[in-house]
């Protein structure tokens, strides 16, 4: 990430940047929080989780027909296979994109998002725009990423009301059967596993 | 609580805006509010549905509509140890401690333990015997219920018509959880809506919104 540069604000900070190392100093002061315990945090979420994780395991799903059977299953189990557990990810339920069903994930009510498999989530899905809209006018929402449903298609949405989280399973692209898991890996998106794209060999470019 | 959080189908809410690239945190102090939710957690001074509550009823609300997604973290989190008389404003405004050093505090999470927590999770899932409600099929229809306090029942799926798609297993209930600590465990289930059972006759024929929702939302038809 781009740390904060001072030469940005010159000597002056964001009131709420303020108000953010004030409490942090306040809570390190009253031993209730350790500073170093922050610093790994936010490494972890930036280095050490995030789609890659979750791209595996569709990689996988799609070379391994028995580990996709699993996978649909009993998602954490499936998943926990490949190291990736922990945090927003404990009770995991994963759901097949196919030519007849469009899954897609939405939480209406704040922000839930299956961190261990895709880390943190992007803005769009944690927006006003994205909560309120995805569940009256999905295919509209759909359009705005790109993605064009014909009429056939049955879309579901899966609003995230508990603390069960969702991944999309995606459509294997064409192509898929030549190419290795970890070839395939790379070309897993992190949208595709939320529902608002497909996954396409050409478009290898990095996503919004 | 019939609050401003509980979007889902409100419209005219303007476009998706993508942002290519995108880093996981904006900047530093994005990054620092995250981890200062995250390291504290395990104090439990409150629970994650205390958390969403103080989130969600952030005043005034025309504020929460306009904060940025981690200046609303940011804002509960400073309700939340005010509530529970840890620090107070003048503290925050001034950097000097006025209260007293509480006893009994729990002591600060290590790096090694946050990231075990991180690593291991913490599952919401309760280990007991309780006979579900319903079964996989049944045609349900959502209480209209209006509770002043937390809630994961949206406005949306309120008094519909649905059916159960899945029974995912004993869980928390947030309701009472995010009030007292009770837990009060019930079964949780996927209920599937048709578009047109939601949004009325012009909503596509195919398509259906899937809601997780505890036995307490709901009666059989």
């Amino acid at each position: 990430m781009k740390h904060s540069d001072d030469s940005d604000h010159g000597s002056e900070l964001d009131p709420i940047e303020i108000r953010v190392r004030a409490l942090e100093s306040l809570l390190v002061e009253k031993k209730l929080v350790d500073r170093a315990a922050l610093d790994v945090l936010m490494d972890y979420f930036e280095n050490k989780v995030g789609p890659m994780n979750g791209a595996q395991v569709v990689a996988r799903a799609w070379k391994d027909p028995n580990y996709k059977e699993r996978l649909l299953k009993d998602g954490s189990g499936a998943i926990a296979e490949l190291g990736f557990t922990g945090f927003q990810g404990e009770d995991l339920i994963v759901v097949e994109n196919t030519p007849a069903v469009h899954n897609v994930i939405a939480c209406t009510l704040c922000s839930c998002y299956p961190w261990s498999v895709l880390g943190l989530p992007p803005a769009w899905y944690k927006s006003n725009a994205y909560r309120a809209r995805i569940v009256i006018e999905p295919r509209e929402v759909l359009k705005e990423f790109g993605l064009e449903l014909h009429e056939d298609v049955e879309v579901r949405v899966w609003d995230s009301t508990s603390e069960v989280r969702y991944l999309v399973l995606p459509e294997a692209p064409q192509g898929a059967v030549d190419m290795g898991e970890d070839e395939l890996a790379k070309v897993v998106t992190r949208n595709s596993m939320v529902g608002t794209a497909k996954v396409f060999l050409q478009t290898m470019e990095k996503e919004g | 609580m019939n609050g401003v959080h509980d979007m889902g189908g409100i419209q005219n809410m303007g476009p998706i805006e993508l942002e290519d690239n995108e880093p996981v945190f904006h900047c530093e102090w994005e990054g620092r509010v995250f981890a200062l939710n995250m390291a504290t957690g395990p104090l439990r001074l409150w629970n994650l549905d205390m958390k969403r509550q103080a989130t969600e009823s952030m005043q005034p609300p025309e504020r929460y509509l306009g904060a940025s997604y981690y200046e609303r973290w940011l804002e509960s989190l400073i309700k939340l140890f005010k509530e529970r008389g840890v620090i107070t404003e003048e503290e925050l405004v001034t950097g000097e401690i006025k209260l007293k050093e509480i006893t009994e505090m729990p002591s600060a999470a290590s790096p090694d333990e946050v990231i075990a927590l991180m690593g291991k999770g913490r599952s919401a899932r309760v280990k007991t015997n309780i006979k579900p409600r319903f079964k996989v099929g049944d045609k349900i229809v959502t209480r209209n219920i209006n509770i002043p306090t937390h809630t994961r029942l949206p406005r949306y799926v309120r008094g519909k018509c649905g059916r159960v798609e899945r029974d995912h297993g004993v869980f928390i209930f947030p309701d009472t959880h995010s009030q007292n600590w009770e837990q009060s465990p019930q079964h949780v289930y996927v209920v599937s809506f048709t578009a047109r059972e939601l949004w009325g006759p012009d909503a596509s024929s195919r398509d259906k919104v899937l809601v997780d929702l505890w036995d307490s939302y709901m009666d059989i038809i």
